[in-house]
């Protein structure tokens, strides 16, 4: 994967007193074993959400680790999507929702007041359970996110932003003679990796997925996946999902959340061959319940 | 074992016949084993020939076992604790079968031997070695039905007696033959006998790993006493290296 044309959000420099430092996306660590070195990307500590009076996520410490997947798994209403949607404060948006705790990336405190939320969501892109490609065209819904931010010089740059986002996210050979038809006139699964097209166009660090796949088949759900295995060589992926199944083969970390409170995460070999919590135990095989 | 039933029942019933198959499959080979040392001592041709017969019956239960692990498998895609208990199945009914075809083996050594008709001292350390080894075997298969760790690492530990048990035979069927040339033959068969004997103990050290692992999700990582090199030489499998 070439990562040479593409401009960093970051490295436009970010404005004095923003909270966050531009932070050059490095080279991976690996240490004299050959053996990949993880350093923590985002982290969680003591966190707690309220919806109005109702608490729905109690002191959560989560790492993520950089250039990997993380799954988070539960029953519904555990409040695993609540804890996603925390990361790129995308439950800024929502009434009467409270915030407790810290949340960093790279170290650095992402609820800081000064901080401009839209630059960091630019930094950490989201891709929804339901593909929503805007009403535009194919090139359009990818271009959009660079043109505004500024990342292209000239229509030369957008357009090399443009393939090499499709290309990453495994569409390209099958939009590459069509990109100027409307982007809803794609198949579900096509939609969806255009959405994941549209998330790295603007070069984020960090992406979120909420239910990726939960709206696609088999064939499409499987092509997500061996996406998301290639994406994770640059990016960091924290992803929702249902299917324990599709947490167990695309992750490297699982968190298993139960009722507001993060019962355990460890690496994802752990948790589903010997799960140290009675309750992941009784989730991940059936009994749950 | 459990932490309750699974949400959907007909899971839980197919994990529990998959444990009822492996559990049949351990009494037969207790009992095919047992038998084995029986018609050794008592001579008995007869019986022999059944034993060798009846291992069918062990080779069809451990296919049932691969059907029924494969659907489970294909099927339910088990996890955690499940997951360790459809793995442990598959290698605990190849070790079970294993075990009794070395009964089956001892079986048809006796066959040969009673012809011999010459008396063979140390044929009496053979009992001695295999009841050891079945009453090994009688707790690994409950310690698997208990899950209890703890029962199948004390298990593991016994087979260090069975070594030494076969290390003494052996030394002592050497000096048979030394003395006498005729009991080479014989000699041969019970020591065989033994051997086959020995090597299911290490089958039954095999199923107190897989167990304990079932029950703790950790693999047996503590050494046993180290044998001696003679010893080594004398216990480890010549023939599966051959």
């Amino acid at each position: 994967m070439n990562m040479d044309n593409y401009i960093p959000a970051t490295a436009k420099g970010a404005p004095a007193g923003m909270g966050i430092d531009p932070v050059a996306t490095g080279e991976k660590n690996i240490n004299m074993d050959g053996i990949e070195e993880t350093t923590i990307k985002m982290s969680a500590r003591n966190l707690d959400v309220f919806y109005g009076d109702k608490q729905a996520l109690f002191g959560i410490d989560l790492d993520v680790p950089e250039r990997s997947v993380t799954a988070l798994i539960g029953p519904s209403g555990c409040g695993k999507s609540t804890f996603l949607r925390c990361l790129n404060r995308m439950n800024d948006t929502i009434d009467g929702c409270r915030v407790e705790g810290d949340i960093r990336i790279d170290q650095s405190d992402i609820y800081d007041r000064a901080l401009d939320v839209v630059e960091l969501r630019t930094r950490i892109g989201m891709v929804f359970q339901k593909p929503n490609p805007f009403p535009k065209s194919i090139y359009d819904n990818v271009a959009y996110g660079p043109k505004i931010h500024g990342l292209a010089q000239d229509r030369e740059e957008l357009d090399h932003i443009v393939t090499s986002s499709l290309e990453k996210a495994g569409l390209l050979k099958e939009v590459a003679d069509r990109l100027e038809s409307p982007g809803t006139g794609l198949s579900g699964g096509q939609q969806q990796r255009l959405c994941i097209a549209r998330a790295i166009a603007v070069s984020p660090e960090v992406i979120l997925m909420d239910e990726p796949c939960s709206a696609l088949d088999p064939i499409a759900t499987a092509h997500i996946e061996e996406l998301i295995d290639e994406l994770r060589e640059n990016f960091t992926i924290v992803i929702v999902t249902h299917n324990m199944q599709q947490a167990a083969r695309v992750s490297q970390q699982t968190a298993f959340f139960h009722l507001g409170i993060l019962v355990e995460c460890n690496s994802t070999g752990e948790i589903f061959t010997s799960p140290s919590d009675e309750r992941t135990q009784g989730y991940i095989t059936g009994r749950y319940g | 074992m459990t932490t309750g039933d699974h949400i959907v029942k007909s899971y839980d019933e197919e994990l529990k016949n998959l444990n009822d198959t492996i559990i049949e499959m351990a009494n037969l080979t207790e009992i095919q084993f047992e038998l084995a040392i029986e018609a050794l001592m008592k001579q008995d041709t007869d019986l022999a020939y059944k034993i060798i017969e009846d291992d069918d019956r062990i080779d069809d239960l451990d296919h049932a076992v691969d059907e029924q692990t494969m659907n489970l498998l294909a099927l339910r895609q088990p996890m955690a604790m499940d997951l360790r208990n459809v793995v442990a199945a598959i290698k605990i009914s190849s070790d079970l079968e294993r075990i009794a075809d070395y009964a089956t083996n001892m079986a048809r050594r006796t066959v040969p031997l009673i012809e011999e008709k010459t008396v063979i001292r140390p044929l009496h350390s053979i009992p001695r070695m295999g009841t050891a080894v079945i009453a090994m075997l009688k707790d690994v298969v409950d310690a698997y039905i208990e899950g209890d760790a703890d029962k199948a690492v004390a298990v593991w530990r016994a087979d260090k007696e069975v070594d030494e048990m076969y290390v003494s035979l052996f030394r002592e069927l050497l000096t048979y033959m030394m003395e006498d040339a005729r009991r080479i033959t014989p000699c041969t068969h019970v020591l065989f006998i033994a051997k086959n004997i020995e090597r299911m103990g290490d089958h039954v050290t095999n199923v107190c790993e897989t167990v304990y692992y079932l029950v703790t999700g950790e693999p047996l990582r503590e050494d046993r006493p180290r044998k001696t090199r003679t010893d080594r030489l004398l216990t480890d499998d010549i023939e599966a290296k051959e």
